[in-house]
């Protein structure tokens, strides 16, 4: 519970807040409560971009960023706190420096670092609330955790292409995370956005849900997402609504707890049930990777090489090596028919992961001389071809 | 009984891009065998060897969570909506 009593509002604050001040649900009260708030965001990207922007402009009076990576041009597209100028710099001065000049009263807090089992209670035992806008299952869990064990609302948010979802999580109230999804899925069963992409929009629309939430939550009014978990569709206009119940199994908010501290969520996102062998197995199998420039002297050496491009048919419009055959890894497994197991082949996706399960696929095939460009089309890009463009 | 399907956008790939499908099923089990049977690849991202939806993926018949009910064999009447909602992570990257 934020009280209100322990600050007040100067004039200028109460010009700049005036909109809030004059309607009965926030009023001064509410907006006291604002800006006593304190709030840590986790991430500086797609959801903490207008998410951040709107609570500062709100006047919550503390906000704390976690943030470590740079602005990437691939970021400009959603990111809406980072400016074409800054790419190349680090997204936590580019954001901090953004919310700065969009209301000065508002205290920030940066930490560049990556949110880990060591820093996480550390760093979220002075807020009141934590913000997931985070990009991956172990940082997803390990936030969650980090909020049952220090009771505070953790409001979630998670974007997928033009599909997004959004709860508030508070294990005092409700069901946690965990309650909704027990386990992540194995390594690479879920494409993410870097992977699938994202409509630019959608993290705005999220991310503002997330905001609006975090703002209901610090005033006390209405109806928060505690027990139910909003579904939307930017293609069909859709939003649907998924009642939540807390699990009483839940191995960290449940009855009888069997997570009391952080884990290792690095492990527990990679080691899920039943995927053990699975891991180890890839874990084994990095030495069929080859690099851009072996690839290079292999193809001179073998004109007959096969080079499979396993990338979706939008990524093959883009850009493609020449010479290469075009089988998409969701349909490789039905087109084994279209390679031969005496031929040589190498198989490249955008990065080097998706090349690495249909190299899998084509093993368990019978296929043996199989190798996997590591770093993809990109390494191509940067160390044999410049003309091959980089998205 | 006809029981209408919704697939989110992580796995229609494997339902050839379709959202949303019409199919019978007396009970959630019935329903999606009838559905990776349609769609074998599916399969695999919905339930373990055992047949049980796996802990990242959570089926709800119209607003309701069968985890937290009678799982797969939870009954259907015709009209009813599934919707398949797996864990998504991205946001920030």
């Amino acid at each position: 519970m934020i009280m209100a009593d322990s600050v007040d509002l100067t004039q200028k604050e109460i010009q700049r807040y005036s909109r809030h001040l004059i309607m009965p649900e926030v009023g001064l009260e509410g907006q006291k409560k604002l800006k006593a708030a304190k709030i840590l965001c986790i991430g500086a990207g797609g959801l903490g971009s207008p998410l951040t922007m709107y609570l500062a402009a709100a006047g919550v009076g503390t906000l704390g960023i976690v943030e470590f990576d740079v602005v990437d041009f691939s970021n400009l597209q959603r990111q809406i706190l980072h400016d074409s100028d800054r790419v190349g710099t680090p997204k936590l001065k580019s954001a901090m420096d953004r919310l700065k000049s969009i209301n000065p009263e508002v205290k920030l807090t940066g930490y560049e670092t990556r949110l880990t089992s060591e820093n996480a209670l550390d760093i979220f035992k002075n807020y009141d609330m934590i913000i997931d806008g985070t990009d991956n299952f172990p940082t997803r869990y390990l936030v969650n955790d980090a909020c049952v064990l220090l009771k505070k609302p953790n409001v979630y948010g998670s974007i997928f292409r033009f599909e997004g979802q959004a709860s508030v999580f508070d294990a005092e109230k409700g069901p946690c995370y965990r309650c909704l999804y027990p386990e992540p899925p194995p390594p690479g069963l879920v494409p993410s956005c870097a992977e699938g992409g994202v409509l630019g929009i959608l993290p705005g629309i999220i991310g503002t849900i997330q905001a609006t939430e975090a703002i209901k939550i610090i005033i006390g009014k209405g109806e928060t997402l505690v027990g139910r978990l909003l579904l939307f569709n930017a293609l069909k206009m859709q939003f649907r609504e998924m009642k939540l119940h807390k699990d009483d199994h839940c191995p960290i908010c449940g009855k009888h707890p069997t997570i009391t501290k952080l884990i290792d969520y690095e492990a527990f996102c990679g080691l899920t049930r039943g995927e053990t062998s699975q891991v180890e197995e890839k874990k084994m199998d990095a030495s069929v990777e080859i690099t851009a420039t072996e690839l290079q002297e292999l193809w001179k050496k073998n004109p007959k090489l096969k080079v499979v491009d396993v990338r979706n048919p939008e990524e093959y419009e883009i850009c493609r090596i020449e010479g290469t055959t075009f089988i998409p890894l969701s349909e490789i497994g039905s087109r084994l028919g279209e390679l031969n197991k005496n031929d040589q082949i190498v198989l490249h996706c955008h990065h080097g992961m998706r090349s690495m399960r249909a190299l899998e696929i084509l093993k368990n095939a019978g296929f043996q001389n199989l190798k996997s460009l590591s770093g993809g089309i990109d390494a191509w890009s940067v160390e044999i071809d410049p003309s091959v463009p980089r998205y | 009984m006809s029981v209408e399907i919704q697939i989110p956008v992580a796995l229609a790939r494997y339902t050839g891009n379709q959202e949303s499908l019409k199919l019978s099923g007396a009970s959630v089990e019935e329903a999606i065998r009838n559905l990776t049977s349609q769609f074998p690849s599916l399969k695999n991202h919905l339930l373990d060897k055992k047949g049980e939806i796996r802990p990242f993926v959570n089926i709800y018949v119209n607003d309701q969570d069968i985890r937290h009910g009678k799982q797969m064999k939870t009954a259907l009447k015709s009209g009813d909506v599934v919707t398949i909602v797996p864990s998504i992570a991205g946001g920030n990257k």
